[in-house]
């Protein structure tokens, strides 16, 4: 097979370049990451005619050469090294017709760099609804370059753009700008200094000092080079950009017509309306609302047939297997826990349709103008609510939503603040836990026990802003926040680039996070499922023994009862019971916060076994009995209001989620702020309910 | 002297000034450079950012931002 061309796609952000790049690998690519950072990484293999093939890298969307973020910077130190096995043959420089003046200046400063340059002019579909003419041959020789029109849904200019591809060793790469005309003492001075370098190069490692932070410079041999404050590089960027600028007007005056009298578009009617100071905010919420119900109710639909078809699947593996332990860890530890990841499915699926339709049409940029002034006081991100609100459905495909946060301070810190919010794990142990300590009645029509819910949302919704605050203080971020977002175009979303943006998106749950939880929800099942000594071993003779004489005794769970409190994991709860005793439980709460860390909601079930309620039809309300007569050796009762609203702030704020950690650990690309979050949320439970706890009692 | 922050929705005005070095070279890369035109198109609620186009480019930027660049009014609405 012969080697592959090595295509870079670059372009501005909103031009469409992530559609080209799905319309010329399909579902040939793969996310992943780069290395030691969490810029998502996006290739694919694409193929050319007679049997070449090209190795295409979708590149972070970039407005220059001149960083102002890790995407950005990153685009720069690729093209900057020829020895990084990335390094382009070929750049294709996708730009957006109704924005080319803009789209050009990235385009003249690759072309600097002498990387042979394909223009891609896409959405050139939508040039007859603007008014929009091109004369492309006179383009092409203003511009020195190969210009193919193509559009967002990869019916246009594929072909051509494969042919261009292919014969990429006959693109010119001469530079368009001659540096030394913008300032011909410094560039004559800095090119006598490093006579073996590329004028241009040295000169946009020198000028990010200006912009982004100092690059690594050991690749490149360039020392330090003072010669210039920042004000007067800011100076010669400045003639920089007017020179391009110059060149870019040159070229358009000649080859472009733009004739705004039949341009037609929503864009001034829509931006009136979605950007409007009360509708717009009426409108977004509105939108929350609505992928908050999609994600909350209509998923639960899916997520319980996934529940019923893997407890299906386990009991049948038993009935088929032949007992043993080998069978027990497949259908009760690997079935399930594979059952546990799947179940996120439907959630992430759907909020990502919701989210790339909110991206791909340029409604996204709206909501940062409406709530950057809200956010920023905290730390976050216009794009810091999405998340945020999702995440009082459930915190993974919240967290996941964060991808869209471009700057990197703010999206740690919404992925750090997010578990907060009150996700529908906790609701069945808020729900039962109130029904059992708040009192009936109720407050202007309102019970107690709605309000005491209600409050709780609130709560974790308030924790997230407050520890946003905190955190915004604390952190340390090496450039100044700058907000300059692109309004772009309202565009029809492409199905093809949604699909594979919910694929991907699942995939990488499923393969990555996947792997995390199926491994700890393995041991927490072997820590449930065994236990050392005579009583945990011998369970059934034990207990049939001692309610042998009893009648109306339901045998099976209390020997469940029995083994769970002797098995690992039962012993783990008592032995922590000093810990938890200021807090007002006692060990058998403990060990339903610790079977607890495989999803909140299994605290039910782990009492449900411990107070060995068995197979009724009314699980809940049998838990709540047993409960509510649950009392100390003393006689005084276990549940009262102290100890419940000391559990309820537990479970408020504590980390109990090991698929938020493992999702965390894939985003952050690192175990060190699942670690800190893990700790960090524990320990504010534990005070904050030790304290009620101390005050109530 | 008008800045960008001066002007109110649907104002229009010439830039006369960027060379503040608080200002992004990502502002002026994206045109925001002496001569070209300037339309306020919306500014959100207590000082919060404005949204303007500039020659077909549509941005946000935050107040803080628009106070540094230095313009020539043309008309009110």
């Amino acid at each position: 097979m012969s080697k592959q061309i090595k295509v870079s796609l670059i372009g501005n952000p909103n031009t469409g370049k992530t559609s080209l790049f799905n319309a010329l690998t399909g579902l040939n690519q793969k996310v992943g990451n780069y290395p030691g950072i969490t810029v998502e990484k996006k290739e694919g293999i694409c193929k050319l005619e007679r049997g070449v093939k090209a190795h295409i890298l979708d590149l972070p969307g970039t407005y220059s050469l001149n960083a102002s973020s890790i995407d950005e910077n990153l685009v720069i130190e690729l093209l900057l090294n020829k020895n990084d096995k990335d390094f382009p043959d070929v750049a294709v420089i996708v730009s957006d017709v109704e924005n080319l003046k803009r789209n050009l200046v990235l385009f003249t400063q690759i072309k600097d760099l002498k990387i042979p340059v394909i223009l891609a002019v896409n959405m050139a579909d939508r040039m007859k609804y603007k008014g929009i003419s091109l004369d492309i041959p006179l383009l092409e020789k203003e511009l020195d370059a190969k210009i193919i029109l193509t559009s967002r849904d990869g019916s246009l200019g594929i072909s051509e753009l494969k042919e261009c591809i292919v014969n990429f060793k006959q693109i010119s790469t001469k530079p368009s700008i001659d540096l030394s005309l913008i300032d011909e003492n410094y560039f004559n001075s800095l090119s006598s200094a490093f006579p073996n370098q590329d004028l241009y190069k040295l000169w946009v490692v020198i000028s990010q000092d200006a912009n982004f932070g100092k690059m690594d410079r050991n690749s490149l041999d360039i020392l330090d080079f003072k010669t210039k404050s920042t004000s007067e590089l800011k100076r010669l960027q400045q003639k920089e950009t007017i020179k391009r600028y110059q060149f870019i007007n040159n070229a358009l005056r000649l080859g472009q017509v733009i004739d705004s009298s039949k341009a037609v578009g929503y864009r001034a009617i829509l931006d009136r309306i979605l950007t409007h100071k009360i509708y717009g905010y009426l409108i977004f919420f509105i939108i929350l609302l609505a992928i908050f119900q999609v994600i909350y109710d209509w998923s639960s639909v899916p997520m319980d047939l996934i529940d019923t078809a893997f407890a299906d699947l386990a009991s049948y593996t038993k009935e088929v297997l032949p007992a043993g332990v080998m069978t027990d860890l497949l259908a009760e530890g690997i079935i399930a826990g594979i059952g546990g990841i799947v179940i996120f499915i439907p959630q992430i699926a759907f909020l990502f349709i919701f989210i790339s339709i909110l991206e791909e049409t340029g409604y996204m940029s709206r909501v940062v103008f409406l709530m950057d002034r809200v956010m920023r006081k905290y730390g976050l991100s216009g794009k810091s609510v999405v998340p945020l609100i999702s995440g009082t459905a459930c915190a993974i495909p919240a967290i996941m939503a964060t991808r869209n946060i471009e700057n990197w301070k703010e999206r740690l810190i919404t992925i750090l603040v997010t578990p907060f919010t009150t996700c529908s794990a906790r609701l069945p142990v808020y729900l039962i836990i109130i029904a059992l300590v708040i009192p009936e009645g109720s407050f202007l029509g309102v019970s107690y026990q709605a309000l005491t819910l209600m409050m709780l949302y609130m709560l974790g919704f308030g924790m997230a802003i407050f520890s946003a605050y905190i955190l915004n203080k604390i952190l340390k971020t090496n450039r100044k926040s700058f907000l300059v977002i692109e309004m772009p175009n309202y565009k029809v979303p492409v199905l093809r680039d949604v699909l594979i943006t919910v694929f991907e998106k699942t995939k990488s749950f499923v393969l990555e996070a996947g792997k995390i939880i199926l491994a700890i929800s393995i041991i927490l099942w072997v820590l449930a499922s065994y236990g050392p000594g005579e009583n945990f071993n011998d369970a059934e003779n034990i207990i049939t023994e001692k309610f042998e004489k009893f009648e109306n005794i339901n045998i099976e769970s209390e020997i469940a009862s029995h083994k769970l409190e002797h098995s690992y994991i039962g012993i783990i709860g008592k032995s922590i019971e000093p810990i938890i005793k200021p807090l007002g439980y006692d060990w058998k709460i403990g060990i339903g916060l610790i079977a607890s860390f495989a999803a909140r909601e299994v605290f039910v079930g782990t009492l449900a076994t411990i107070y060995s309620v068995g197979n009724t039809d009314d699980v809940e309300s049998t838990i709540k009995e047993s409960m509510s007569s649950e009392v100390y050796s003393d006689g005084s009762k276990v549940f009262t209001l102290a100890s419940g609203i000391s559990l309820l702030l537990f479970y408020a704020f504590a980390m109990q989620c090991m698929s938020t950690l493992a999702i965390v650990k894939k985003e952050t690309n690192s175990w060190k702020w699942p670690l800190l979050q893990l700790i960090i949320m524990t320990l504010i439970a534990y005070v904050v309910a030790f304290i009620s706890f101390q005050i109530l009692n | 002297m008008y800045t960008i922050a001066d002007l109110n929705k649907g104002d229009t005005a010439i830039i006369k000034d960027v060379s503040s070095i608080d200002i992004p070279i990502k502002l002026l890369e994206m045109g925001c450079l002496p001569g070209n035109e300037i339309k306020v198109i919306q500014q959100a609620p207590f000082s919060g950012p404005m949204y303007i186009n500039i020659e077909g480019t549509h941005l946000a930027i935050r107040s803080k931002t628009a106070k540094l660049i230095i313009v020539d009014k043309l008309k009110d609405e």
